[in-house]
């Protein structure tokens, strides 16, 4: 770590790529409240218009963005619960238990860490398919329940966390499975959890290949499936697009305002792409 | 303990991935071997009571009953498809009717290497991905370098960087795609507005693959960011003092204390990247809005991903697609070798330049 104070040209540097990584958002909002005539003249809008309202609530019917975000915060928060269950659970016997075929089953999990799970896409459709969950929404969770990274997460957190005489102490006392990770590994594991928890929800929301497959916009769409509608022209008003796009990036960005720091400190422990 | 020791603090970001990869393969060879022994005779089970090396929870059946719901979806639907790829890329299998599947050997590959489409999704995603790889890597080094110092307001400059990352590829797509209208974009106008030229954004076949290479830029920058600021931090400060007194300048500092301590970051981060852009899907997609997956009219900016989709979910070829995936597949077992190969013969340049590191920090801990 460096130790200088910043002078004001790394402030400069800093506020230019703030405006370049914020102006994007800001603009979407812009141009959700104009209309498409004055978004396609110019110069570009750059100052709110009043079309807003309209705009949303056209994104929020015609788009069908009211279902999709009902479908996309039910399916990233029954994924990120259930990575997080799981996560958990596995991590911590990996972290602190010995059994056979522990060290296989690792490699297993890291193995596959380096392959994109994209690449499985085809037969995981035909396996879809046959049990008749095309354009069902647990065809979009189940399969995001596996997370590699997750275990890992979990993995080094409780290695850390978790003292083996805490567990010496909890079968000592008699206490069985279930208890000890009750009593003892959840509440060393809460605050990894979250974070976890939180990245997953985010993965999730924003997942976009597969939910593209297997869901379609007439059906159950998730937000990127309904905004992909909208992209390829099912809406062909502009401004809705753009107020499709707002809706569908707000509540991310709320849960980064209100976790921003939580989930900076996630990136930093080393997050992996969902 | 466990059997192994991890030396890795908060602050060691690629832990999980490469990291723990050679862990695990380390682990293996005492566990497989044992294994080995176990699933032959019935020896381990009479061996388990009493043996030093006890669970501290529960039965032994424990552990597994743990491990058991991850793996239970784990195989279910990331081992299986991905095994399952190579058959169906065998197979003559149609959408419209995916539980009949016809054995066609290697057909599909045969097809695949004939095909013009194919090559030109292949050398796409290789422009595109070195187009928008090596600005966001270098990029995100500087904005790291930059929030490495005293700064106020830095949890703020933090959650700034995230908030690309927090914004969908397709709200992203979107967003860009009318910034680089032809007509009325906002890119357009500002070249206009400096006197150049406007630009063929969605047509021109440099112009889209810069333009869809940008999208990935603003979006995965300051994420890259944060990760070289954690392995940042971990540089000790004594070695910056010492370089200093050595009368190393600001930029020196930098080549010679700051990236030496980022390898590891930065391979991690090279790692992740290029396999994101193996896989680039939403971008192009979206980009085209009219072509849908055809990647532009003249399938200027489809990449491999996008060709895939259109292969098995527009053409109906299910066994195309996943011949593609296995290609691709293929493509970054290579591209891995190769840096390996790579690293292999650049590690004694790398040592000769870390000289200069371990002085200053053999002189950094006299000093404190």
């Amino acid at each position: 770590m460096r130790t200088e104070r910043a002078g004001w040209g790394t402030y400069a540097l800093l506020a230019l790529f703030t405006a370049v990584s914020l102006f994007p958002l800001l603009w979407t909002a812009v141009a959700a409240s104009r209309t498409s005539t004055r978004l396609a003249a110019t110069p570009p809008p750059f100052r709110f218009g009043r079309n807003l309202p309209r705009n949303l609530e056209l994104a929020w019917t015609d788009a069908r963005l009211g279902e999709a975000l009902a479908n996309t915060a039910l399916v990233a928060g029954a994924v990120a619960a259930g990575t997080v269950l799981f996560s958990t659970l596995a991590g911590f016997a990996f972290a602190k238990l010995r059994f056979r075929f522990r060290g296989t089953l690792l490699l297993l999990v890291a193995g596959t860490m380096l392959i994109p799970p994209q690449l499985g896409v085809v037969p995981l459709y035909l396996l879809i398919a046959r049990l008749r969950w095309t354009d069902e929404l647990q065809a979009v969770v189940l399969p995001s329940l596996v997370s590699a990274f997750g275990v890992f997460f979990m993995l080094q957190h409780l290695r850390r966390a978790l003292p083996s005489e805490a567990l010496e102490a909890a079968r000592m006392d008699g206490a069985g499975t279930l208890r000890t990770v009750w009593h003892v590994v959840l509440p060393a594991a809460r605050p990894a959890m979250a974070v976890l928890g939180m990245l997953s929800f985010v993965a999730a929301w924003n997942d976009f290949f597969w939910p593209v497959l297997v869901l379609t916009q007439t059906g159950d769409p998730t937000v990127q499936v309904a905004l992909t509608g909208l992209g390829r022209g099912t809406v062909p008003d502009q401004s809705v697009v753009m107020a499709g796009a707002l809706l569908g990036t707000l509540p991310l960005l709320v849960v980064l305002a209100l976790f921003g720091r939580h989930i900076v400190g996630g990136v930093m422990r080393g997050a992996v792409k969902g | 303990m466990t059997e192994t020791h991890t030396p890795t603090g908060p602050a060691d970001p690629p832990a999980p991935g490469p990291g723990a990869g050679s862990r695990a393969r380390g682990a293996r060879v005492g566990t497989g071997r044992r294994a080995d022994r176990g699933a032959r005779g019935a020896r381990s089970a009479r061996r388990t009571p009493g043996a030093p090396r006890r669970t501290p929870v529960g039965s032994r059946w424990a552990p597994y009953a743990l491990v058991a719901p991850f793996f239970l979806f784990f195989g279910a639907f990331g081992v299986f498809p991905l095994a399952a790829t190579a058959w169906t890329s065998l197979h003559r299998v149609e959408l419209t009717a995916p539980a009949e599947a016809e054995w066609v050997g290697l057909h599909n590959y045969a097809r695949l290497l004939d095909d013009a489409f194919f090559w030109n999704a292949l050398v796409n995603t290789a422009v595109i991905g070195v187009l928008s790889t090596v600005p966001q890597l270098l990029l995100a080094l500087g904005v790291a370098h930059l929030l490495d110092v005293r700064l106020r307001g830095r949890g703020l400059f933090r959650v700034v960087a995230l908030a690309p990352y927090a914004t969908s590829v397709a709200a992203a797509t979107l967003v860009f795609a009318l910034f680089y209208g032809r007509d009325n974009g906002m890119a357009n106008w500002a070249l206009g507005v400096a006197g150049l030229a406007p630009v063929d954004w969605q047509n021109g076949p440099w112009a889209s693959k810069l333009a869809v290479s940008s999208i990935v830029v603003w979006r995965w920058t300051g994420y890259n960011a944060l990760i070289y600021l954690a392995a940042m931090q971990t540089v000790p400060r004594e070695l910056y003092e010492a370089a200093a007194l050595d009368g190393a300048s600001r930029w020196r500092q930098f080549l010679h204390v700051t990236l030496p301590g980022l390898r590891p970051a930065i391979l991690f981060t090279v790692l992740v990247s290029t396999i994101g852009a193996t896989q680039l899907f939403g971008e192009p997609l979206l980009f085209g809005s009219g072509a849908g997956a055809s990647g532009g009219a003249d399938h200027q900016f489809q990449t491999l991903g996008l060709y895939l989709y259109e292969q098995g979910w527009v053409n109906l070829h299910l066994g195309r697609a996943a011949a593609i995936a296995w290609a691709m597949l293929v493509i970054l077992v290579v591209l891995f070798g190769a840096a390996r190969l790579l690293r292999g013969v650049h590690a004694r340049g790398l040592l000769a330049r870390g000289a200069f590191t371990r002085r200053a920090f053999a002189r950094g801990k006299r000093a404190s």
